[in-house]
């Protein structure tokens, strides 16, 4: 036995002309916690799912315990001691616990005694690695982080020495983060070895022993985690020197631009997303809104932004009411100034299959001045987005390229040129760099400060908390659809977890322990 | 990169890959043709030959292709807006109202070049009129538009059976068709444009409907592609979310959209009515509203594909009827079968041979770069 628990040899993967891993090396020693940092794109995702046997690698070797091995699909990956936590968890919502845990790894047609075997070996993990949860509950009436919890027990449950987690935190809560950091270094202990994949550098410098550094469909560096620092690891991921602190100036609020009051969204089947919401967004201000993903963020934007009717309350914009509860017209509300960065650029933002012209005046189409005659303008049309792309660093740099072709962080700049370029009173931003790179990141949050500075007002929702904290000077904490909490921009993030977390989910949480 | 596949040149998409599931679907129709006992060989022959073998042919080749391109481009315009329209059938045979109503006033008072446009508007309004319905029960009320378009095609049918057996038909006459025009309702042929490549038209009922479609053709890519009501249609034809998000209002798009295909099917009963028959007679649309859905695919929904993909259909009209005169134990239905492989190979297994010619593509494409920086070094 050696003490290597994987190796990558030369591994090498195509997609048509896309070269995704470029002669791949890696050594993960056994009983470490083995990070894995890259941009979108890099080829992360792709090497663990080498690894993991959704794909075959073109060329190259993997070597599990020191003994090379084909690894032809998931089934032999597990029979091989991998196993994998999935960013979107594989778990069937209206089973138990154990019923999931179980799924797959059934001994016989008939369930009964894999079902008391399984419970068996159940209560035996929970207690060695201090997993606690209850074998009975369904798991969508479990928190997230139980959920993820699950996860890792089915992967214990079918002996898996090596785990992967793909970005596991993106979900968490901050309170809920550490608590899984907790779990690692526990499984760690007990002589398991952890491959994390992340994005995000402070996680890496928390937990783990070892990181490797792609970019580019390539291994770039593998670093000891004490022996290095978040800024080289940046400068390691995107290839050049990266400012990570946002740059600001202090705010100075003018009149009050937005005004939500007592603004509730129920959805289709009639739930509260959004309960009872008031406040006020001034001139020159950023304020942002901080959650964990689904607690009615997503609801709140939609609402001001007229694409999501409002079962109550007003909002006003520039003074003037805008009729959230019945038919607010968003193209009308853009008129009035009004501009709008959806969360979701590839669904809402963005028509991906068109070219970048056509996209850089989606919502702006009824503008006269790309309309020539009866037609559209094409030639005004290309040139406005060519002058936006130039100004944005927009890149390839052209207007004729399908949208699907960019890169995610040139196509939120495409979204963000032609909302910000139309010198809006109010911008409402969801989730300004999801999957975008580092390097567009820093662009676009020096893009919305200068948004601020002149005297724009600014609604800045993010499930990101470092970038809320970084950019915002007032935040407000949404937990279950209403503003549990606010803070100023200099609040610490503990603070700001537990009001993320919500206090009947820390109540519920003490009750589960004590159980 | 998700999709590996993404990037083919222009030819290979709109050019290389039709043409691929063309021939394989022709080979398989050959096997079929094989097993019947006849000679696939001969079988083409016929086919090529009776579409195109001589003037008179090429005629009715492109007399049957008027028709499928009016209701191609109905089903391409509705498409772009998201929407699938199956009740092109029902829309052409009421817009056949609009083109007899007209004739029937004004053909034995006015010149065609008078009748004609009355009849374009005629048809239009009245295939609109009957795709509004469907629109606007989908806009308003949420009743499925696939659904509602394809029982408006049996309301029609049974419409237009009591108009023509009880209405329209003329007094003392048995058959359930309107009176025949006079001159006024006979569009003139387009002998000259054949003449003008040295052939002789003969019996085809080839006609000017077939400039009005190149010209609807036209103004379909104008409009998709060169206006405002295009482009909001396109973006919810692509995303509903995206739409509804630049303020597009769903459901006038849904009903304008309608309105238009409905429209252009109407306009396909000029060609059999005022080209062909001179009289409306009960089921003259004979499955073309069908043939439109099948072209629209084929055609990937633009014009410049819908015009070629029309042709297409209208050499296997054409050349398939002639097969089965010249062969007789191929029936019509093997013209139906080979159709219905064209269908499938060119509509729903479009992207069977994509990933293997687009690896050929990243190939070729590698080892010309590789040579060339072999020879850059």
């Amino acid at each position: 036995m050696s003490d290597i628990a994987i190796e990558l040899r030369g591994i090498d993967k195509s997609f048509g002309p896309v070269h995704a891993n470029r002669n791949i090396n890696l050594v993960v020693k056994k009983g470490t916690i083995h990070g894995i940092i890259g941009e979108n794109g890099a080829g992360k995702s792709t090497l663990m799912s080498i690894l993991y046997g959704f794909y075959q690698a073109d060329r190259g070797d993997i070597l599990v315990d020191g003994r090379v091995l084909t690894i032809k699909d998931p089934n032999a990956a597990i029979a091989s001691g991998i196993g994998m936590v999935h960013q979107h968890f594989m778990l069937v919502e209206n089973f138990t616990v154990l019923e999931n845990v179980m799924l797959g790894a059934e001994d016989s047609p008939v369930l009964n005694a894999s079902i008391s075997k399984a419970r068996i070996e159940l209560k035996r993990l929970e207690k060695e690695y201090a997993l606690e949860v209850n074998p009975d509950a369904i798991i969508e009436e479990l928190p997230v982080g139980l959920q993820q919890r699950v996860e890792i027990l089915k992967a214990l449950y079918r002996k898996a020495d090596i785990l992967i987690l793909d970005e596991p935190t993106g979900v968490l809560t901050p309170p809920e983060a550490d608590h899984l950091f907790r779990i690692l270094e526990q499984l760690k202990n007990e002589g398991k070895t952890i491959i994390l994949i992340t994005h995000k550098l402070r996680e890496i410098m928390a937990v783990t022993d070892e990181v490797s550094v792609m970019r580019r469909g390539e291994m770039v560096a593998t670093r000891a985690t004490d022996k290095t620092s978040v800024e080289e690891l940046a400068e390691l991921m995107v290839g050049r020197r990266v400012l990570l602190r946002v740059e600001k100036g202090e705010a100075r609020p003018g009149d009050v631009k937005l005004s939500v009051r007592n603004l509730t969204v129920r959805d289709g089947r009639g739930v509260t997303m959004v309960d009872d919401v008031s406040f006020d967004i001034r001139a020159g201000e950023i304020v942002g809104i901080a959650g964990v993903a689904g607690n009615g963020q997503s609801e709140l934007l939609e609402a001001i932004a007229g694409i999501r009717r409002a079962t109550g309350g007003t909002v006003e914009l520039n003074g003037s009411t805008v009729d959230v509860t019945g038919l607010a017209d968003p193209a009308e509300l853009r008129t009035r100034g009004l501009a709008h960065v959806p969360e979701d650029r590839h669904h809402v933002g963005l028509v991906l299959k068109f070219e970048e012209s056509e996209n850089a005046i989606l919502g702006y189409h009824r503008d006269p001045a790309y309309k020539k005659g009866a037609l559209l303008d094409i030639a005004a049309m290309r040139a406005d987005a060519e002058e936006k792309i130039a100004r944005y660093d927009i890149r390839p740099p052209n207007p004729r390229l399908k949208t699907a072709n960019f890169s995610g962080g040139n196509q939120q700049k495409i979204v963000l040129a032609r909302e910000m370029e139309r010198n809006p009173d109010v911008l409402i931003i969801g989730q300004p760099t999801r999957g975008v790179d580092v390097g567009a990141i820093e662009f676009i949050h020096k893009r919305i400060i200068e948004m601020r500075d002149q005297g724009k007002a600014v609604l800045l929702v993010s499930v990101e908390l470092d970038e809320i904290r970084a950019l915002s000077d007032r935040i407000l904490v949404m937990f279950a659809g209403r503003v549990v909490g606010e803070r100023t921009s200099d609040a610490g993030e503990g603070d700001l977890g537990l009001l993320m977390a919500g206090v009947e989910n820390r109540v519920e949480n003490r009750m589960e322990a004590a159980r | 990169m998700s999709n590996p596949y993404a990037r083919l040149p222009g030819w290979a998409e709109y050019g290389l890959i039709p043409l691929v599931n063309l021939v394989v679907a022709f080979l398989v129709a050959g096997l079929v043709v094989l097993l019947v006992g006849e000679s696939p060989l001969e079988a083409a022959y016929h086919l090529i030959n009776g579409a195109f073998g001589r003037g008179e042919y090429i005629g009715f080749t492109l007399y049957y292709a008027t028709t499928f391109i009016f209701t191609g481009l109905a089903v391409a315009v509705a498409s772009h807006a998201g929407l699938f329209n199956i009740g092109g059938e029902g829309q052409a045979y009421v817009g056949g109202i609009g083109v007899a109503l007209v004739c029937l006033w004004l053909d034995r008072i006015m010149p065609w070049y008078v009748v004609f446009p009355l009849a374009i508007l005629g048809s239009a309004a009245f295939g609109a009129l009957w795709a509004f319905l469907p629109g606007w029960l989908q806009a308003k009320r949420g009743s499925h538009i696939v659904i509602t378009t394809i029982m408006f095609n049996f309301i029609a049918s049974s419409l237009m059976v009591y108009l023509l057996t009880r209405v329209l038909k003329p007094l003392g006459s048995m058959a359930p068709q309107t009176r025949t025009f006079e001159a006024g309702g006979q569009l003139p042929k387009l002998d000259w444009l054949l003449g003008l490549f040295g052939l002789d038209i003969g019996n085809a009922p080839f006609n000017i409907s077939f400039l009005l479609a190149l010209l609807a053709a036209f103004g379909c890519w104008l409009l998709i592609w060169r206006t405002r009501l295009g482009y909001e249609m396109r973006v919810m034809g692509h995303s509903p979310s995206a739409a509804r998000y630049a303020g597009i209002k769903d459901a006038r798009i849904t009903v304008i959209a309608m309105m238009i295909s409905g429209g252009l099917c109407g306009m396909m009963a000029l060609n059999p009515i005022m080209g062909e028959q001179f009289r409306m007679q009960l089921d003259f649309v004979q499955g073309a509203g069908f043939v439109g859905i099948a072209v629209a695919l084929m055609g990937r929904s633009h014009p410049a594909g819908i015009i070629p993909a029309a042709i297409l259909f209208g050499m296997l009209y054409q050349g398939g009827a002639e097969i089965a005169f010249e062969m007789p134990t191929i029936s019509r239905d093997m013209i139906v079968i080979i159709q219905g492989l064209v269908i499938l190979f060119a509509g729903a297994l479009e992207n069977m041979f994509r990933p293997a010619i687009g690896r050929i593509f990243a190939s070729v494409a590698s080892s010309r770069s590789a040579s060339s920086a072999a020879k850059g070094a």
